[in-house]
Order: C-alpha cells, then structure tokens, then sequence
C-alpha cells in the first residue's frame, strides 16, 4: 500500500487527475437453490477524472454485473457481493444506506442502460423524465428543472420543443439520445455506459458515439464503457480491460493491449474479427465457449479453448502480473521467459 | 452469359397501414449467380429482410417477378410453390425466436422431412439417421439430438436453424442476418461454417446484414439499400475500394476498426432515416445527403453502369465524370 503511495506521488508530477473510481477485489456471485453463479471474481481497476476505460468482453464475462455492483444496483436476492470493495468519489458503495446511495446514484454517478427502447417510462414525457433526475439531486423549482431538462436535450441535438413528447413517438437512436440526458443531467463525474450503441444502427452509432465523446470532453465525465465491441473501445477508450469468466485477463492501456496483445483469449477475439482491408484473410474463431459460470474450472477459465495451454493451465489459476507499469496479464504461460503468443494478424 | 440462380425484376412489395402505404422495397432488380453469395446491406428498416423474404415468396411481391433457375415463381400457386421450397430455404435472424421450444432438436430438424415426404416410405430410424447427418453437418454434437432449445447456447441454437435448412438439399438459402445475435468469437465460428457449407454443397447465398465487416468477408458482391431502394451494386472488393454513393461513403465510414488511432472522423449523416410511407418522388436519400445537385429532386435516379459491374443510382453522377461535389456543410 505504501509503495502505491509513493508511486502515486511520483505519477503526480504527470497526471494530478483525481481517482473518482477505485472497484478493488470485487466478487459477486449469484447465489440460486441448484447451484451458484460466479459472475464476477476479484476483480480491481480504477478511474480518474476524464478517463474512459472500455470493459471488453463476451456474453456472461460478468461486464454488467460488475456495473450494477459499481451502482450497488446488484439484484439481492439471488445477487450477493461477497468481496471488495467500491468507492465512486471517495463514498463507500458497499457500505452506505438506500438513501445515501440515492444522494450520489444519479449525480455523481450515473449509468446508460442497453436497451433504449426499454429504460424510458412510455407514460411520461421525455422532458419529465430528465427533469426528474434534476429535481431529486438539486434544489430547484419544477419550472427550472423543466428548462434544464429542454437544454440537455438540445446538447445532445434533440431541438427543445420535443421535451413535451412521448418516448414511442421518437426513433431508436433519439430515444438513446434522450438516456444520455437524463444520465448527464446533474454533470456525473461518471458515466457508465451498458453496450450504449448496441442496438442502434451503424450510421446513428456513430453518430451517437461522437456526441458521447463531445459531452465527455466538455464535462470531463470519466467513462466506464461496457462492450463486446472492439472497434468501439478503440474509438472511446484510452484504457482497457478484458474480461472472460468474470475476471480481467489482460488490461492496459489502449496501445498496450491493442498493439502489444499478450493474453491468448485477446488474441483469439482480434483474430475472430472480420479484417475491412484484407477480404482473403480467413477467420480464426476461437474454438468451444465460455465455462458455464456455475462450474469454473479450477485452473485457468480460458484452458479448455487456449491453444497454448499446457497441463499446469487446468490445474493453477493464474493470477495477474504486471509486464510494464500499465500493462497486465493473467496467464501462466509468461512464467515461460520466452513465451510469446502467435499475434494479432494485421 | 452467367448462370444466374435467381433473377429479380423490378421486385416492389408495398404495405397498406392506415398512414398511407410503405414502400419496403421499391423496384429492385439483380441476379444472383449460382455458387455465389450476394451480401445485402443497409441500416433497420431500408427493405432488406422484406426482400428476402418475397424472393422466397415468403410474402407475395406487390409487382415484379422472381426467377428461380429459369421459372417464374412470382405467380406459383401455394401447392406448387410447396415443391419450390425445398430448393429455397432461410435462415433467421434470432435463434431464440425461430426454433418452437416445446421442440427437441430431433422434431425441429426433421420436421421439414416429414412434412414434405422427403423419406417417404422409409422407418423412424432412418430419418433419425438423416438427422444426426446433418447434425454432423453443422458441427452439432449428436448426444443434443433430444435437447430442447432453451438447453442451448445462441451459437448452437443457430445451429440447428443451419440444420434445418438444409434438411431439405436447398440450392438457394436467403441468409437474414445469421450471426448478429452471436458472440464474435462464436459468429466467427458460424460464418466458417457457412463458407464451407457453401464449398461442400455448391450452394447459392443472399446474405442479409447490417455489418460491413461481415459482408465485405462472406459476399462476393453487395447490394446497398437505402429505404427500400438499390443506392449502388458492385462486387465487393470494388465498392469497399471505391465507394460512389454519397450513402454507401457514410456507411463505410462509420465502420468502426479495432485498432489504435484506427478510426479517424467519419462522415456523419444528418437526421435519420425518413419514412418509408409515401416517399416523394425524389432521390430518397435527399435529406441526409451532403452532395446536392439541382436534379435531386427530379424523380428516383436510376441505377447507372459506371464501371463494368459498378452500378450506382444518384443523380449527381454521371457516367463521363465520377467526382461527387460537396455542397452542403463546406
């Protein structure tokens, strides 16, 4: 702890950014009658203002879980967060009651949820809904509220008039539009974004994602961005972590993991990717899937799909080691001093 | 002369709704050469899933005609075009929705056997049989043959829909959007499969998606929809290098490429998609577009040859001269 310390101060002198975000040892688990789910395990990266990490993972990589642990928002039952611990702007997520929580959900943190289709109530007007946020976190008048919420619409380019209409009468990516605002209504310092795009068409994803970093730039919001998109974290992100089975296998930043790829599975996803530039290329999907989450096996969760796996993989869990002051990887074929991996196919 | 598999003319398919009528698809005409795969692209809503579905005559064209190996089956009566299908086969787009849970894998694959009579006269064991051959087909383990859908993966799933459409020796699979509800490491898995099914089986694809990158890998040309229209038609490695359409250029550039500083600023399309209900008789991608020329408004702009097999509809190209001038937004 003490040499974090000192490392922090010497880090100072470059980056006097605050640490808003800090999850540290995290584990949650689904506790059901047949079985337990390990969703997330031991998992630790932070954030400082203005930065934005990308989550990078597949289906049950544990990414949402661990949003909704960031938010104390885990369902309990069956959700037990059994480990770490969480601290959004120098507050203890994990130990605080629903009506703290409630002070800085919202105004210090604040979260975009995937499916934009489904987090709007269709019963209110889209301006009420952002002047909700406002009103709950700020002393001001419902009037005032109304007028913040029709200028948070037009910062995410939705004209101010439309704040008096019904979610159904706006398009998919005007309704993801209309999250945004309500998320950046009272100017988080962190804005966690569930796959904000996903749903959203090529051309209005692009669009959205540049209003994103806009608004981040001008707020200097820190992003936490949840995906399965690579080619979205490279447009967003300056750090990465790569999840599988609930924990992060490789992170670092964008250069260290984008250009100097050491873990298999980060490998296996680039090498999956259709290649824009090069049609002939051919895919190389990694074989098998992801363990079922109840049954982790007790070694290395990737083993069974790694083509480099030996039998100390099945047997020993990895942990994570650093392999310069930024870059982590969690596989225990690096011990080997000439190990290396293939690559990543330009 | 090409050896077109399936040829559309001047295909329409309009809906009737109390707002007016929409124009799914709009006149679209091309071939489709046997062996080959024809990668449809556009964004929710621009007709390509209708297309699909009508060229199979899963719904009936409003007018136009659809040319399966040199007969017309626009005007198929539904006991004929029973036979049709075993030639003509889909795969859908969510493995969730398309496969009936109260199903085994066993009763959904082998259900278009029976009930086309496939095995006619043969026992219960040898369609098993057959089953558990297709299963291998698709990579499917046999030991999932009395599984039920939801026991499954998204991956797997997707699978049997494979299996499914084959079960009939289909010469022709309309494939709506296969792998987008898959994982990447998984989608990549499906799309290998479907290229070497397509070796194996000399099969014939229409590749429906909204991802380029998938695209651009598994067709061999592309059609680029734009509300319920053809905007430009090439085969694939010339329209990713030379792109003319104003709409197919935003497309393109809104491809986002996992690498760092991979992503420089795309050309960003104003507003979004207009209504498909009673368009105007304009360039339908007017209001988006930032290439204006006086004739815009001048009717739909028909698909011109500006290269050999490089077909574009915009008014502001001409076949002598191909540069686009910016009009808007300067």
């Amino acid at each position: 702890m003490n040499e974090t310390l000192k490392n922090n101060t010497a880090a100072a002198e470059v980056d006097t950014r605050e640490t808003v975000l800090e999850v540290k040892d995290l584990v949650v688990q689904y506790v059901l009658k047949e079985a337990t789910v390990e969703a997330v395990n031991d998992i630790s990266f932070s954030l400082k203002e203005g930065e934005a990490i990308g989550l990078v993972g597949e289906t049950g990589a544990g990414k949402t879980t661990t949003a909704l642990a960031i938010l104390n928002l885990v369902p309990d039952p069956p959700g037990v967060i059994q480990q770490g611990s969480i601290s959004v702007c120098g507050n203890d997520m994990l130990n605080l009651d629903v009506k703290e929580l409630q002070k800085i959900r919202g105004k210090d943190i604040a979260m975009i949820f995937q499916d934009p289709m489904t987090s709007l109530n269709p019963v209110l007007v889209v301006g009420e809904q952002i002047a909700e946020s406002v009103r709950l976190h700020e002393d001001v008048t419902a009037s005032q509220a109304f007028d913040r919420a029709i200028e948070m619409l037009e910062l995410v380019g939705i004209p101010g008039a439309r704040a008096h209409d019904y979610p159904h009468q706006f398009s998919g990516g005007m309704k993801q539009r209309v999250v945004i605002a309500i998320a950046l209504a009272c100017n988080p310092k962190i804005l966690i974004a569930d796959e904000p795009t996903t749903a959203l068409d090529v051309t209005i994803q692009a669009q959205v994602l540049s209003m994103m970093n806009d608004l981040k730039e001008k707020f200097n919001t820190a992003l936490v961005m949840i995906t399965h998109d690579l080619g979205v974290v490279a447009k967003m992100c300056d750090k990465v972590a790569v999840m599988y089975a609930g924990r992060i296998i490789e992170s670092g930043t964008l250069e260290d993991v984008y250009n100097t790829t050491l873990h298999p599975y980060t490998e296996g996803l680039f090498n999956s990717l259709p290649r824009i530039n090069n049609k002939g290329s051919e895919l190389k999907p990694i074989p098998g899937m992801m363990p079922d989450p109840t049954r982790l096996p007790k070694g290395c969760a990737f083993a069974e799909r790694c083509k480099y796996a030996t039998e100390r993989c099945f047997e020993e869990r990895p942990a994570s080691r650093y392999v310069n002051e930024t870059h982590t990887v969690a596989c225990l074929r690096y011990d080997e001093p000439d190990f290396h991996i293939e690559g990543v196919e330009d | 002369m090409a050896d077109n598999i399936i040829e559309v003319k001047n295909l329409k398919k309009y809906f009737k709704t109390p707002h007016g009528t929409v124009h799914a698809v709009d006149d679209v005409s091309f071939n489709i050469e046997r062996g080959k795969t024809l990668g449809v692209v556009g964004e929710s809503g621009c007709g390509k899933s209708t297309l699909g579905r009508n060229i199979i005559r899963l719904q009936d064209p409003t007018a136009g005609q659809v040319i399966y190996d040199g007969q017309d089956i626009t005007d198929l009566s539904n006991q004929q075009m029973k036979r049709m299908r075993h030639d003509l086969q889909i795969i859908f787009q969510d493995p969730y929705s398309s496969l009936n849970p109260r199903k085994t894998v066993m009763e959904i694959i082998s259900e278009p056997i029976l009930f086309n009579k496939l095995m006619k006269g043969s026992s219960k064991q040898d369609v098993e049989k057959r089953v558990r051959e297709l299963m291998d087909t698709v990579g499917l383990a046999q030991r999932l043959i009395n599984s039920y859908p939801h026991e499954l993966d998204g991956g797997r799933r997707q699978r049997i829909g494979i299996a499914r459409a084959l079960s009939l020796n289909p010469k022709f699979i309309v494939c709506d959007e296969p792998v987008s509800a898959l994982d990447v490491s998984i989608q990549a898995q499906v799309l290998n499969l479907l290229k070497d099914l397509q070796k194996e089986m000399g099969l014939t694809y229409m590749f429906i998606t909204h991802d380029l990158s998938v695209v651009n890998y598994f067709s061999d040309d592309i059609l680029v929809m734009y509300l319920g229209m053809v905007v430009e038609k090439a085969p694939a490695e010339v329209l990713f290098k030379n792109p003319i359409h104003p709409y197919t250029k935003a497309l393109l550039s809104a491809i986002l490429v996992p690498k760092v500083n991979g992503n420089p600023d795309h050309i960003s399309l104003r507003g979004e998609v207009t209504s498909p209900i009673n368009p105007p008789d304009e360039c339908r991608f007017t209001r988006r577009c930032d290439y204006i020329c006086d004739t815009c408004k001048a009717g739909t702009p028909p698909l011109i040859e500006i290269e050999p097999n490089h077909f574009v509809a915009c008014h502001c190209v001409k076949p002598e001269g191909i540069t686009l001038q910016r009009t808007v937004g300067v």
